[in-house]
């Protein structure tokens, strides 16, 4: 086997020995390299923890998004019994479009699920190779001059140089990785905000939702105004329905034009009408 | 023979199954020069499953220098080139 993956070899040994040759003594490499190899170590475990604060942000906006697509399913039902195909078709419509992000969300779970498993792994092994560089380095700097130590430096050094770059690529990958998908977070963020998905909090109030509502507190005010009617037909002079009886005729007079105005009055209905705050 | 897969650590190959790797060595250096990014994949895939069947895993605390680095199965092209052009700063912090 030569070529090229020789030459990765050699490109990686050649870095090494480039380290090496800037210290007097080799036994001065030994501590430097190990103080780097502590740092890097730090580094990786900052890595691992990056990656898992990503991770988790991901699972937070699926989770939203889920929310969103359950109740996109809901709005769509609801118009649908209230026989507004229509809104149903733009509710299922959007839903296809959150569950499309949510597929993706997915896959950049995974991904990142797999970047933070090879991380740890990595730092794992860092770690036992940094304790046994420095059971080694100790050994050689007790046992050995600066000109015998030359000699035993070699494939503990190189062998490590050459770990702590595999790590640092690593690293350098799992960063990159997060800082794209930080971006399209952002991005989904920044989309949930803006309300073109609708708050997943439910502190703001979509179309479809506003309109469900006037359709719904139109139909409140209809079954209301029949209930009414019905009483007025039915009972006579009973002395509870006095205040009732007292209104009715007033609303009586004009039903008409009291359901639309009822219908656009909605923002303050749906805390005092429970049917209202069903349909969100 | 030691290996290392990048991302992955290193594996001890015996001598008598090297010569086993080199038929796949091969097709991944064709792919990479004829820059046949799905070629790549299925090559690097085959290879690096071979060194690990064959080679027995180093174990974490031992310092081995590796004899041949291979990129991690989801290398690309590019990601190859990158490892191959690193010139004086990059793979080895410090």
């Amino acid at each position: 086997m030569a070529g090229i993956f020789q030459r990765m070899s050699l490109i990686f040994r050649a870095k090494t020995d480039k380290a090496l040759d800037k210290l007097e003594d080799p036994r001065q490499t030994l501590d430097y390299s190990y103080q780097r190899q502590l740092e890097l170590l730090q580094k990786v475990r900052r890595g691992v923890a990056d990656v898992a604060t990503s991770r988790k942000r991901i699972e937070l906006q699926a989770n939203g998004l889920s929310t969103q697509s359950d109740k996109l399913t809901q709005q769509a039902q609801k118009a649908l019994e209230a026989g507004r195909e229509d809104l149903a078709r733009e509710a299922l419509t959007r839903r296809s479009g959150i569950q499309q992000q949510l597929t993706d969300l997915q896959a950049q779970h995974a991904q990142l699920q797999g970047e933070e498993e090879k991380l740890v792994r990595a730092s794992q092994r860092l770690q036992a190779k940094v304790d046994a560089f420095r059971t080694k380095k100790e050994t050689i700097k007790a046992t050995y001059s600066a000109a015998e130590a030359q000699s035993r430096i070699g494939e503990a050094f190189s062998g490590i140089s050459e770990e702590m770059g595999d790590v640092g690529l690593a690293v350098q990958r799992a960063e990159d990785k997060t800082m794209q998908l930080q971006a399209r977070a952002g991005a989904i963020d920044e989309l949930l905000a803006s309300g073109a998905l609708d708050d997943v909090t439910g502190t703001q109030k979509d179309d479809i939702t506003l309109e469900l509502e006037q359709l719904a507190s139109t139909s409140d005010v209809e079954s209301e105004l029949s209930r009414m009617r019905a009483q007025l037909g039915t009972g006579s002079g009973a002395g509870t329905q006095a205040i009732g009886g007292g209104q009715a005729p007033a609303l009586e007079g004009q039903p008409a034009p009291q359901a639309p105005a009822a219908s656009t009055d909605y923002q303050g209905r749906p805390a005092a009408q429970p049917n209202a705050g069903d349909l969100r | 023979m030691i290996v290392r897969i990048l991302g992955e650590g290193q594996w001890d190959v015996p001598d008598d199954a090297v010569e086993a790797l080199n038929g796949l060595d091969d097709q991944v250096e064709q792919a990479v020069t004829q820059q046949d990014e799905a070629k790549l994949a299925v090559a690097l895939t085959a290879l690096l499953d071979e060194v690990r069947s064959v080679g027995t895993a180093v174990p974490d605390d031992q310092i081995l220098d590796s004899a041949l680095i291979l990129p991690d199965v989801g290398s690309s092209l590019a990601d190859v080139e990158a490892l191959l052009a690193e010139s004086a700063d990059g793979l080895i912090p410090g």
